[in-house]
């Protein structure tokens, strides 16, 4: 596992459901096909309204043009990020995009277990709200040991809830890698 | 101390005693289910992380329904239900229910429900996150992803937080204008979609337990839109009589302590009780019908797993029963058996079918179709701008196909209501 997180900050609302992440209509492209999968990559995010994609001023492209990822590497939500559907398709399009890290108030559990339990990207929960705190495009910096998010461009640093039970997942790599370190897929 | 019917459940599952919320258990599961969205990628998991011997841990577990992109012509979809025809060839799944065969179902929850797979006291684990529909059965049901679903067909265990529980008791007889969808509105207007996220919702009181399995159903499928791990009912005669009528399979029923702790109670009288909408854009706006009554229709939408059961569609006829709907209206029934019981079922001697068909309803095949908008080529989809009433599960922007429409989601009774007269309409109006 990283230490570090480095990347620049793409900023988002409350609620941002798995059909924003990735809208259900791409949901057909194989996941396993290295080429076809980048799809997932290009699509991602395309489902929020554009006046709300990249707060606060919002009408900012996740992925720029025909590219397949974005030049943001942190997502910074609100409460609820990921509700809705069951698609795995989500954190693993944000993985595709080269999203390393969530950062929100809280998170649908569904979301939350693929993120981990896939290895796609590192869940992290505030302590308080941060979306209002944070612009898009402002440099992040996460430090996965102390659990704290440094915005390099304002200055302001802030508190992230500790991974706890899913630290040891995260650091396997998914939960096979755990598994077969912890025994379970042997018995 | 006591426990909750969802604690004692898992308990058992997780072969204990005793469970409290808050810890991690591993459970052993009794039903895996998955489609044609979610079951391909699960499928290509297990074969990566098991190896080319991989197994599945109990082939007559796992239960496959194709439904999700079933009348399309994206060649993609179609490429996913020939990966679950090929499992399920290559493996011998006899659970796997084909797409143009007589063997093909509809959405998957209600399937399920309908070919007797979901039972009282088990554990049912699904690669969608309505999975918490089978939960009005007594049993413990809830949605995952590929990655752990594909740990499931290769271990058939898995790892889960035990969930607290709130409870939501509705007392009194239900009124006429009142359906299951508007109860479920109230409560996610009530606590709004992260109120119950990681928890169990109890549904109890006389009110719950006058209801058939399908509306009961209606409930658990949206335990998830408040963020729930799952919904549940206890088990009772209602409940029995629906299982045993498909299938012998055994079955356990469970009852909440007296003394089980609850996080939070919610208590209502369903004759203080409105018809519900949730406005765009989300399940928790919520509205009574009366406020947004007026606001203008390009189309309504009768189906999915949520809102396209008998009882739904019973609900809808009897307003639209002898009138012409003003905008488009989408009848999509949740499984073939519904499409066929469309036919046989009968108001004033004449089928629930007729009755839509004459209304000018466009009438389609059994699927998920434009409840989660699909391929471009799916029946009732969204496109920009329109403005739609449904009886679907979610409505957060694009759900149906368009992030520029706005969907309100209402009981069938209003969705009905609403088509007869193009603007949104308290059902009221016409019982």
């Amino acid at each position: 596992m990283e230490k570090e997180i480095i990347g620049k900050a793409f900023v988002l609302g409350d609620n941002i459901d798995t059909d924003q992440i990735i809208p259900a209509e791409h949901l057909v492209y194989s996941l396993n096909d290295a080429d076809e999968s980048k799809k997932y990559g290009h699509f991602a995010l395309s489902g929020v309204p554009f006046e709300q994609s990249g707060l606060p001023e919002g009408k900012i492209a996740f992925i720029n043009g025909e590219r397949n990822d974005s030049d943001y590497k942190v997502i910074v939500g609100g409460a609820n990020f990921g509700c809705g559907s069951s698609r795995e398709h989500a954190p693993f399009a944000l993985e595709k995009a080269g999203v390393k890290a969530v950062v929100a108030e809280s998170y649908a559990r569904i979301f939350f277990r693929n993120a981990v339990d896939g290895g796609f990207i590192v869940p992290y929960e505030t302590k308080e709200k941060i979306n209002n705190k944070i612009k898009t495009n402002d440099e992040i910096v996460i430090n996965l040991v102390e659990n704290k998010l440094v915005n390099k461009t304002s200055g302001e640093s802030f508190e992230l809830k500790p991974l706890g039970d899913i630290l040891p997942i995260i650091e396997a790599g998914n939960i096979f890698e755990y598994a077969r370190k912890s025994g379970l897929m042997n018995e | 101390m006591g426990m909750t019917i969802t604690e004692k459940i898992l308990a058992k599952a997780a072969k204990r005693e005793f469970v409290e919320p808050g810890e991690n258990i591993w459970l052993n599961v009794d039903v895996l289910m998955t489609h044609d969205v979610c079951g391909p990628p699960t499928i290509d998991i297990w074969k990566r992380e098991f190896g080319k011997e991989a197994k599945i841990w109990d082939k007559d577990k796992l239960v496959i329904f194709p439904d999700h992109y079933i009348f399309t012509k994206n060649p993609q979809a179609n490429r996913n239900v020939d990966l679950l025809r090929e499992f399920a060839n290559e493996y011998g799944i006899k659970n796997y229910y084909d797409v143009g065969t007589d063997r093909y179902k509809g959405v998957c929850h209600i399937a399920l429900a309908e070919e007797g797979y979901n039972l009282p006291g088990t554990v049912l684990f699904g690669t969608d996150s309505h999975t918490c529909t089978s939960g009005a059965f007594g049993m413990f049901s809830t949605g995952v992803g590929n990655t752990d679903a594909a740990f499931i067909l290769g271990t058939g265990k898995i790892w889960e937080k035990v969930p607290a529980s709130l409870k939501f008791t509705f007392n009194g007889k239900m009124p006429n204008y009142l359906t299951a969808k508007d109860l479920i509105l109230k409560i996610l207007g009530d606590i709004t979609t992260d109120g119950g996220t990681y928890k169990a919702l109890e549904f109890d009181g006389d009110a719950i337990f006058s209801l058939p399995m399908e509306e009961r159903m209606t409930l658990t499928n949206m335990a998830i839109e408040v963020g729930a791990m799952n919904g549940i009912i206890a088990a009772d005669k209602v409940t029995e009589e629906y299982v045993k009528a498909r299938t012998d399979k055994k079955y356990e029923l469970y009852q909440s302590d007296e003394d089980a702790k609850y996080v939070k109670k919610f208590s209502y009288d369903v004759s203080q009780l409105e018809p519900s909408v949730a406005k765009p854009h989300s399940p928790d706006n919520y509205s009574t019908v009366k406020d947004v009554v007026g606001t203008k229709l390009t189309k309504c939408y009768v189906g999915s797993c949520t809102g396209g059961k008998l009882p739904d569609f019973i609900s809808a006829a009897k307003i639209i029963a002898g009138k012409e709907v003003k905008v488009p209206t989408f009848i999509v029934p949740g499984s073939v058996n519904i499409a066929r019981q469309l036919k046989e079922e009968k108001i004033n001697g004449e089928t629930l079918y007729n009755i839509f068909e004459k209304a000018g309803c466009t009438i389609a095949e059994a699927s998920c179709a434009a409840c989660l908008g699909g391929p471009a080529d799916t029946v009732g989809r969204a496109t920009d701008g329109e403005v739609i009433i449904s009886t679907t599960n979610r409505n957060f922007p694009g759900r149906m196909g368009s992030k520029k429409s706005a969907v309100y989601l209402a009981s069938p009774l209003s969705v009905a209501a609403s088509s007869v007269t193009g603007v949104i309409t308290d059902p009221r109006e016409f019982l």
